[in-house]
């Protein structure tokens, strides 16, 4: 049987080429508001592109901060992409000070600008970088399998910065920040990169959050 | 993570340079001109950008080249068929006018939509655009000519139209107006292979605060690392050096089934097509010294610039 996978849609994001992805693996894909069927997933995806204050007002409006954190004590796999992993956390910083879904603690805030003593680098990141390794090993986690070295698409502004070291599975380097990029707690993951657009390694790092639940 | 854990630079620790594919369609085709004229037909672009994504290409740009022309925009069946197999990031280019042209552009596969022609007499267009979609969404395509004089303005309409606006000025208007990316071509240097104007390139990268993509006239590798290292472009995408290189004379006998599929040529219905008649080549010159993307890499790489590395899990 397929491995079904529910993916959040709040009306944010093109959630076209996520969809693809997983069907190009085989999984039957829903896409859903819906309380009872985000509830009744085996895993399920929360991605989100744009700005944190309208994504989480589109979730508090479809009533699905509740819902995501029902779901997360289920201790079913969930995975945050991109603005979807920075919302997990308490609070951001982008425009305001904004309440997150507080599933995970920490905050979120923007890249460190450039200055006259550093090196130019542009902001937004839009572009490959890589993924380094932190002290918690990768085997049987989401990138379980992937050897470096590791190159991953990646487009934002902001950074999360987890309030436990020990949820850090991956770093990455740009400008003046050492930033979370990948974060694992126990069934909550997350990932500030687009593995739909991350090609084969993208691929396999969503066929292995496929292969969680199971 | 921790604010005193602060990360030192070095070359060799960079973010990867993205290498990028532009392909040019006109109808159901593949082309490629020289200076944005003189069209020749070189094949079915999806089956292009499929053997491009894996060879290892970055990030695909589709230009349609008509489209503004014939407000029009026929690009969407080209890009879901390619959005089907190659997971990066795809932009589409062309006849870009309304906020439901990009949502169609979106629904189709594209993650981001590049705008000319239609910004110029309304420049908040681009505005709206990026309020709808965000910043990351929004390209602005600057096609630029240089005068004999030395003046530097926008054309519109995929070569066709002056307009007078001056592009360094523009692009910093651009980028007020909130896109996330500038596309810089040359449309001197486009499709002649003498390499990209990296004065001009240079002139607009150091002056705006988003990534720019260095477009036209890659004649060869090296030309790759000249933009990024001259030109302090963030990305830098080419188009003939790869065409030619994947687009093989049918004589050849170790053609693989895809290159085959390269030359299918469905529908072949616009553009000059004596290039393909002739099996890709004949005594047709090429104006590039064709490079394949595993080579354009390891040029970049061989010129100290990190480059995403395709290490398949």
């Amino acid at each position: 049987m397929s491995p079904e996978v529910v993916i959040i849609d709040s009306g944010i994001c093109n959630l076209f080429n996520i969809r693809r992805a997983f069907e190009n693996l085989g999984a039957k894909v829903v896409i859903s508001c819906d309380r009872k069927q985000i509830l009744g997933a085996p895993r399920v995806i929360l991605p989100g592109v744009g700005a944190f204050g309208s994504g989480m007002k589109n979730l508090e409006r479809l009533e699905l901060v509740s819902t995501l954190r029902d779901y997360v004590s289920s201790g079913k796999p969930l995975f945050g992409i991109c603005l979807g992993m920075q919302m997990l956390l308490s609070h951001s910083e982008e425009h305001g000070i904004w309440d997150g879904l507080g599933i995970i603690p920490g905050r979120v805030r923007r890249f460190r600008e450039a200055n006259d003593n550093t090196p130019s680098y542009k902001i937004p990141q839009i572009g490959w970088n890589t993924l380094e390794p932190t002290e918690k090993g990768w085997s049987g986690s989401l990138l379980d399998g992937i050897t470096q070295p590791i190159s991953v698409y990646f487009v934002h502004s902001y950074v999360v910065e987890p309030a436990s070291r020990g949820v850090v599975l991956a770093r990455t380097f740009y400008g003046q920040d050492d930033f979370c990029s990948v974060l694992a707690n126990d069934n909550i993951l997350a990932c500030q990169f687009h593995p739909e657009r991350s090609g084969p390694v993208g691929l396999k790092i969503l066929e292995n959050f496929l292969n969680l639940g199971n | 993570m921790d604010g005193h854990l602060r990360y030192k630079m070095n070359d060799s620790k960079k973010a990867p340079v993205r290498l990028i594919a532009r392909l040019d369609v006109k109808g159901p085709n593949l082309i490629k001109g020289i200076q944005f004229d003189g069209h020749r037909v070189l094949g079915v672009p999806e089956y292009f950008a499929e053997i491009y994504y894996r060879e290892g290409i970055d990030e695909l740009i589709f230009q349609d080249t008509v489209a503004s022309l014939y407000q029009r925009n026929g690009l969407h069946d080209i890009i879901q068929k390619t959005a089907e197999h190659a997971f990066i990031p795809i932009t589409v280019a062309g006849g870009i006018r309304t906020i439901e042209d990009i949502r169609l552009c979106l629904k189709a596969g594209a993650d981001k939509v590049a705008i000319n022609t239609a910004a110029i007499p309304n420049p908040d267009f681009l505005r709206q655009a990026a309020e709808e979609f965000g910043s990351q969404c929004i390209v602005a395509s600057l096609e630029v000519y240089r005068y004999a004089d030395g003046r530097c303005e926008i054309w519109t309409d995929y070569g066709r139209q002056e307009t007078g606006v001056n592009a360094f000025i523009w692009a910093k208007r651009v980028v007020e107006l909130g896109v996330g990316e500038i596309m810089l071509t040359s449309i001197n240097r486009e499709g002649m292979g003498h390499g990209f104007d990296v004065d001009l390139i240079a002139q607009v990268a150091s002056n705006v605060s988003v990534p720019v993509i260095a477009v036209g006239g890659a004649g060869n590798a090296q030309d790759l690392v000249r933009a990024y290292q001259e030109g302090k472009a963030d990305a830098v995408a080419a188009a003939s050096i790869f065409h030619y290189h994947y687009a093989k004379p049918i004589n050849q006998l170790n053609m693989s089934f895809n290159e085959q599929r390269l030359r299918m040529g469905e529908q072949i219905d616009s553009g000059n097509i004596d290039f393909l008649k002739m099996g890709y080549g004949g005594n047709y010159a090429v104006p590039v010294r064709p490079v394949s993307i595993p080579e354009a890499k390891q040029a970049m790489r061989d010129g100290g610039i990190s480059v995403r590395e395709l290490h398949v899990a």
